[in-house]
């Protein structure tokens, strides 16, 4: 691997400050599973590797009342290992279950999958589905983006020179909302998403109606993409097959995939409704508390 | 180049002190500086698993670990496993099973199963290959692995 420094801050201020001195040659660490990698292929070639793990803002994660706080560096397994978090903010931890292996979970974060920004990363979704905010911190200060507004393009994003995402802020869970991530991939685990569907549901107190409804895609376009047609269709509906159907066709409609080797443009449009039905009626089913007998790889 | 620096870890039970640069990997210094050379290279990019190691007790791809990064930290890699009794009850079970032919992935896998069932006394079979999707065989078909992880979780031994 090419040679770069390393330095590990314990403070915000300090990282900021790093970043900023050369933010064109360094990159943050977290839980280097992208960089790491980056680095060794010469995708990336930093002079500082800055690593944001020992920062506490970058570690949180609790729920409070004003909704959850997931810092920017907290590995995956933290997150799905939270008992509250995988029942009030399921898609989130749907995500953190299956990206990479365990190996990778022990390690990556969701902070570094948003950073990758790439168009297939399967926390970006959930995270636009659950209406999270992106809380950046740099040398002009703190500013918060919508995550549907973070990425920019493949590999592309909002950050500026010397800038690091903080934490992901979601709001508090409606009374009866349910939410789930899934994708297909053609193996059962350690796959790239062909389509991959976030979805949140919030329902009305006899959880018959659709109240607000948040829909957003993977692996279609060049960015994670909020489809906010697609949950349209569904507010002031009650649950049925032909509202599930008018958002599934809405998300089918936004998709504009590329042809390559995970799929085609047709496959991936169709699996895009088939998906986003399907992933509505867990939402569903979890926001009434219902069991649904979902298994990762189905 | 950037300088050598000082790391302080536990490995296995033992302080272990090493010098390494930002740029090695924690598979690097391993095989390389501190001669525990069970832990073998694959892929180099996280996709294999067969160099994982447990880092603070979670399993990780010791390819995709700076050595910096584990100044203060407890490491379990496979020369760990086994005591002065004799091997572990993984191990015993991965030879019972024949759970591995030309074997460059099977400290990685003992090192993830060890990881599970410290979690989970009694994994389901899918549970198992879920844990394990990290860690590839190109010899065993997997069945035989997932077999000895099973007879592990029985606590039986040969």
């Amino acid at each position: 691997m090419r040679d770069f420094e390393y330095e590990a801050p314990t403070s915000l201020e300090d990282a900021v400050a790093l970043l900023s001195e050369n933010p064109v040659a360094s990159r943050p660490l977290a839980g280097g599973t992208d960089l790491i990698d980056h680095i060794r292929t010469r995708r990336l070639e930093p002079d500082l590797v800055v690593d944001v793990k020992k920062i506490p803002e970058l570690n949180v994660l609790e729920i409070t009342d004003s909704g959850l706080r997931l810092g920017a560096a907290v590995p995956c397994y933290r997150i799905y290992g939270d008992s509250q978090i995988a029942t009030s903010y399921a898609a989130v931890a749907d995500s953190c279950r299956i990206i990479g292996g365990t190996q990778i979970q022990s390690r990556a974060s969701v902070g570094g999958n948003l950073c990758n920004s790439g168009p297939a990363a399967d926390s970006i979704p959930s995270l636009i589905a659950l209406a999270a905010r992106v809380v950046i911190a740099g040398p002009g200060g703190r500013r918060e983006v919508a995550a549907e507004d973070f990425c920019t393009g493949p590999s592309r994003n909002v950050l500026e020179s010397g800038e690091l995402v903080v934490e992901i802020v979601f709001p508090a869970r409606p009374q009866v909302g349910g939410s789930h991530y899934r994708r297909f991939i053609p193996r059962n685990e350690m796959d790239i998403a062909v389509v991959g569907v976030g979805v949140d549901v919030e329902l009305d107190a006899s959880a018959g109606t659709f109240v607000s409804a948040r829909i957003a895609l993977a692996a279609v376009a060049a960015t994670p993409l909020f489809v906010e047609a697609a949950g349209a269709a569904l507010v002031g509906q009650d649950v049925s097959d032909e509202a599930i159907a008018a958002a599934a066709a809405a998300a089918r409609e936004a998709a504009t995939p590329i042809d390559d080797m995970r799929g085609t443009i047709e496959f991936r449009k169709h699996l895009c409704g088939i998906l986003t039905e399907r992933v509505i009626r867990e939402a569903v089913a979890r926001a009434r508390g219902e069991e649904t007998g979902y298994r990762i790889g189905q | 180049m950037a300088k050598q620096r000082i790391i302080s870890t536990t490995i296995n039970g033992n302080a272990v002190e090493f010098l390494a640069t930002p740029r090695q990997t924690l598979l690097e210094v391993l095989r390389n500086s501190l001669d525990l050379i069970g832990t073998k290279e694959g892929c180099s990019n996280g996709n294999c698993g067969a160099c994982t190691v447990l880092l603070g007790g979670r399993p990780v791809d010791s390819c995709l670990v700076l050595a910096v990064e584990v100044e203060g930290a407890c490491l379990e890699t496979i020369e760990g496993v086994a005591s002065s009794d004799g091997l572990h009850v993984i191990q015993d079970a991965f030879l019972g099973q024949a759970a591995l032919q030309c074997g460059i992935c099977t400290p990685g896998f003992i090192m993830s199963s060890k990881a599970l069932l410290d979690e989970n006394a009694s994994p389901s079979e899918e549970e198992i290959r879920f844990h394990l999707a990290g860690n590839l065989c190109r010899c065993t078909g997997y069945d035989k692995i997932v077999r000895a992880v099973q007879q592990a979780a029985e606590g039986e031994t040969n």
